[in-house]
């Protein structure tokens, strides 16, 4: 009979602070010493962001238990929602500048996730990830036609076709299908430490919460949730608009890090690759979400592995079907266990 | 454990309007529950049909049948967890039309499932605060930010879910991960989270599935302890019969999704409908 | 009028490429209760070895088409067997999550092997379309074939499945397979054969999908792939009859969104159908509804 005492979850998330923590000083002092190649320092604020963006999937796909493949759509919505708002803001600080940006963008794809959540959830697993997909696909077609412009008078949007007169010293923020060009990089390395800490906080706290625990107990049994009276429906919500913030938050600094964003950039593969990320690290293990994101977006632009970067993709597959198996397939879990107890035999022979 | 079967005091029944019995100490409050006419088809099958029934406010009732014979329907249809077809479910003199099982929970009605259906993957206490979810009310930002109510009312939560662990003794289980529990310990569980939403009626689902003569004489005792002390509604489907006869006072059976018959312990032991319908026809010799 | 008309057989034409591969969707997900993710990519696959058999080693079409059939049935066996058969009791995300594994496998895999560059699809039927009206109509050989081989496919499958013994077995599996299991029905080779007759499907529609929409690449499948699992979701899942239903609104809605509504949104409409249709009936316009056992 096994039982397995629960009492270590606050222990794991402090831990997993810590390592945040420490993994931002080492970088930092590596920095400051000039021991961090110039493509290490470029893939900082990417790391932050992908690592933000697994996050946000965990809490949708460890958390809630619902797979979405459309996660791409919201950093999307983010990243152009963040970098509209940083155009057209007139603030000096750039980081005060960045931070309203992130607000912007947070709430603009929470917005989207309210509009898409209320349709969706009703539905439930295979449907409900398919019907993600296809709002990441329409989310992709509308800001690919989307032009936004500004002038003295403010910001001018059309759909579809460009046909926007602007005024004196106007410019196109939003080119449709070209995305946003000379961005002004103000994503730092410290903005994307403190969004990833403060994801990990929100999402632990919800999850130490009561809405947190409604929302696991209507993972593990919808209709036992619904016997002692959760409103599943809110609860499913909250936990995908939650979800679809963060990813905005998440876009916004991926997007000011960057010089050019176009819609393409956030389309269905990267909605996998975030997927990629969580599987790997493990459903509902923030601190794994972490780690994975981190090292799949640095291994491949190191030296050794950049002569097999066209195997990334495909060992990706291999190892997203095998851990698959590995944590699924009884019969795999027979081997292993059965390994186990002959492990602890052994052991038990010894003593 | 089982000589006290007898020894229990069983109330006298007395019949209410539309045909029910219910206790005679509750007949001057109104019935928690009151079936009228309740039915149910799937595609062109009736499930159940005609179903009238009523539930004293301190009643331990029993739903028992031959399998198949539309007991678990009932409590489907009870919760909402099926519409019906036909008829209303009344609970303390509410009609439940058009609402759902959650909110149906809400007018006071708790129930644990045949095949169990706990929280798994969350420890014991936190099933058990699941269930405290109405009743320790606090917004979700407060959770997220730490404001003093999460506190206060988590406290709450905890002391809560100890006390009602403690009804079956589990309180030294509260950290261990529910689905890891042992198949009896799961049952109890399931009856302690239903408890936790401060229910008016507790349907039981075979409680006493997969148990032996001595955890269910132990059971016994819980339900009437529950009912003694929450002062609430038991109504409990069983295959069990020395359970069902030993802790019920009222019974009804069940059988092709209509009830067959209705009394006291004693009066379904007594009636030739019942024993038909468990043993079949005796041959004429 | 005539505008109307060429628009009405295109969406027929592409409606019933979306019909075959939907078929394959349908049956493996009656049956095995998984939405099998790398079904676009057998397409993708069966199209390249089409266009090899065809360009490189100069063989006949209709060779080409059989060779991509049984290179496609086998795939279809083999990534059951190593891949979901293993997780027949896991849960449906895990299962999900495998098939869009087994998916970027196939599409990483394919790029490695023949490269992202886009490769011209040979045409397969003749060039020179029937004309009427006086040429102002013109329906292309290519969508005449497909509308065709949809139809006899549809008539071949309703026989199976409803004739014989190996289809009725399919059914019973789709129905309840522990009771198909003791009635003696070998539950896992029905499964592996319904993959297979979907891979098969999958190998004939990327083929007819390219004579269509010749640039063919490691990613042509996943499109088609996507949008015929939403017809068969459209049709309702599980119903053969709803698949052919589902594939051929979805591509008139395709191809008249994209000539009457605007080019661009053509795949966000497509989509949004979807949605809607998922959300007034979850279970399709053919599907039939399941309940949860409490």
């Amino acid at each position: 009979m096994k039982r397995i005492h629960l009492n270590k979850a606050s222990r794991v998330n402090f831990a997993t602070y810590g390592m945040v923590v420490a993994a931002y000083l080492v970088l930092q002092l590596l920095g400051s010493m000039g021991m961090l190649s110039s493509t290490m320092r470029g893939q900082l604020v990417p790391i932050c962001a992908y690592v933000a963006m697994a996050l946000s999937l965990n809490l949708t796909v460890g958390v809630l238990g619902e797979l979405s493949l459309g996660h791409g759509g919201f950093m999307s919505v983010g990243a152009f929602a963040g970098a509209v708002a940083a155009a057209a803001l007139p603030i000096g600080s750039d980081g005060l500048r960045l931070a309203c940006a992130m607000v912007a963008g947070a709430l603009v794809a929470a917005l989207v996730g309210v509009l898409v959540g209320i349709p969706v959830l009703r539905l439930n697993g295979d449907y409900l990830a398919i019907v993600t997909l296809a709002f990441g696909q329409i989310i992709k077609s509308i800001v690919e036609n989307l032009y936004i412009g500004m002038d003295g008078k403010g910001l001018h949007a059309d759909f579809l076709n460009n046909t926007m007169a602007l005024g004196e010293g106007g410019r196109m923020v939003l080119n449709g299908p070209m995305g946003v060009n000379g961005i002004q990089k103000i994503s730092t390395f410290t903005a994307g430490f403190v969004l990833v800490m403060l994801i990990l906080v929100v999402i632990f706290h919800l999850v130490g919460s009561r809405a947190g625990r409604a929302i696991m107990a209507l993972r593990d049994n919808r209709i036992a949730a619904e016997s002692v009276g959760i409103p599943v429906t809110k609860y499913k919500l909250m936990a995908f608009v939650i979800s679809a913030a963060m990813a905005g938050a998440a876009g916004t600094l991926f997007a000011l890090g960057q010089n050019t964003i176009t819609a393409n950039k956030f389309d269905f593969n990267t909605s996998i690759l975030i997927l990629v990320f969580v599987v790997l690290g493990g459903q509902g293990k923030m601190w794994g979400s972490i780690l994975a994101a981190t090292f799949l977006t640095v291994l491949p632009e190191t030296p050794a592995m950049r002569g097999l970067a066209d195997y990334r993709m495909l060992v990706y597959a291999v190892v997203m079907i095998l851990v698959m198996l590995a944590t699924n397939s009884p019969a795999v879990q027979d081997f292993v266990n059965a390994r186990l107890r002959k492990k602890k035999k052994k052991e038990g022979a010894g003593q | 454990m089982s000589e006290n079967k007898n020894s229990y005091p069983k109330p006298k029944l007395v019949p209410v309007p539309s045909t029910n019995i219910i206790p005679e100490r509750d007949v001057d409050k109104r019935p928690i529950l009151e079936c009228r006419h309740l039915g149910i088809d799937f595609g062109g099958l009736t499930a159940v049909d005609d179903f009238n029934m009523a539930i004293g406010r301190t009643e331990i009732a029993g739903l028992i049948g031959p399998n198949g014979a539309g007991k678990t329907t009932v409590f489907n249809l009870l919760t909402k967890v099926y519409q019906p077809t036909r008829g209303t479910v009344m609970i303390d003199g509410r009609d439940t039309a058009g609402k759902s099982t959650i909110q149906v929970n809400h007018m006071g009605v708790a129930r644990t499932f045949q095949n169990i259906r706990l929280f798994n993957n969350l420890s014991v206490e936190d099933n058990v605060k699941v269930g405290l979810h109405e009743h320790t009310k606090y917004s979700a930002l407060s959770g997220i930010l730490r404001l003093p109510s999460y506190w206060k009312k988590e406290r709450e939560a905890h002391e809560k879910a100890l006390e009602l662990l403690s009804i079956f003794d589990m309180q030294d289980m509260a950290g261990y991960q529910a689905g890891s529990l042992p198949y009896g310990a799961q049952r109890r569980l399931e009856i302690v989270r239903a408890l936790a939403t401060q229910p008016s009626l507790l349907l039981l689902d075979e409680p006493a599935a997969g148990m032996n003569p001595s955890e269910t004489a132990e059971l016994m005792n819980n339900i009437r302890k529950i009912r003694d002390t929450f002062q609430i509604a038991i109504m409990l489907i069983e295959h069990d019969m020395n359970l069902v006869m030993g802790v019920c006072e009222g019974i009804c059976v069940l059988n092709f999704g209509r009830i067959i018959a209705k009394g006291t312990p004693d009066d379904i032991q007594a009636n030739p409908a019942v024993i038909e319908a468990y043993l079949g026809r005796q041959k004429e010799a | 009028m005539l505008i109307f008309l060429n628009h009405l057989i295109n969406g027929i034409s592409l409606g019933s490429v979306y019909a075959i591969i939907a078929l394959g969707y349908t049956m493996v997900y009656g049956i095995a209760k998984m939405l099998n993710f790398a079904h676009g990519d057998v397409i993708m696959l069966g199209a390249y070895i089409c266009f090899f058999a065809v360009s490189s080693f100069s063989l006949p079409p209709l060779v080409g088409v059989l060779l991509a059939m049984v290179v496609c049935t086998a795939l279809g066996i083999v990534i059951e067997r190593l891949a979901y058969k293993p997780l027949r009791q896991a849960t449906s995300l895990a299962v999900l999550i495998t098939a869009i594994g087994v998916s970027y496998f196939l599409q990483n895999g394919a790029q490695l092997l023949w490269s992202s560059n886009i490769k011209m699809f040979p045409s397969l039927f003749s060039n020179e379309p029937i004309a009427l009206f006086g040429g102002e109509l013109k329906i292309t050989m290519a969508a005449i074939a497909t509308v065709l081989a949809c139809v006899v496919i549809m008539l071949v499958l309703t026989w199976f499945t409803g004739r014989t013994k190996l289809g009725k077995a399919m059914r019973a599996c789709s129905e309840d397979k522990a009771a198909a299991q003791l009635m003696g029905i070998n539950v896992n080779a029905t499964i592996s054969m319904t993959f297979a007759i979907g891979s098969a499907l999958a190998a004939i529609a990327g083929v007819l999908f390219c004579s269509a929409y010749p640039n063919l690449t490691p990613t042509t499948g996943s499109m088609p792939g996507i949008k015929a699992f939403t017809a068969a979701v459209f049709g309702g899942i599980g119903s053969i009859p709803g698949a052919l239903l589902g594939g051929v609104l979805l591509g008139l809605i395709e191809i008249f969104a994209s000539a009457y509504i605007s080019t661009q949104l053509s795949n966000a409409i497509v989509f949004a159908v979807l949605i809607v249709v998922l959300l007034v009936r979850p279970t399709g316009l053919l599907g039939k509804q399941v309940r949860e056992k409490v």
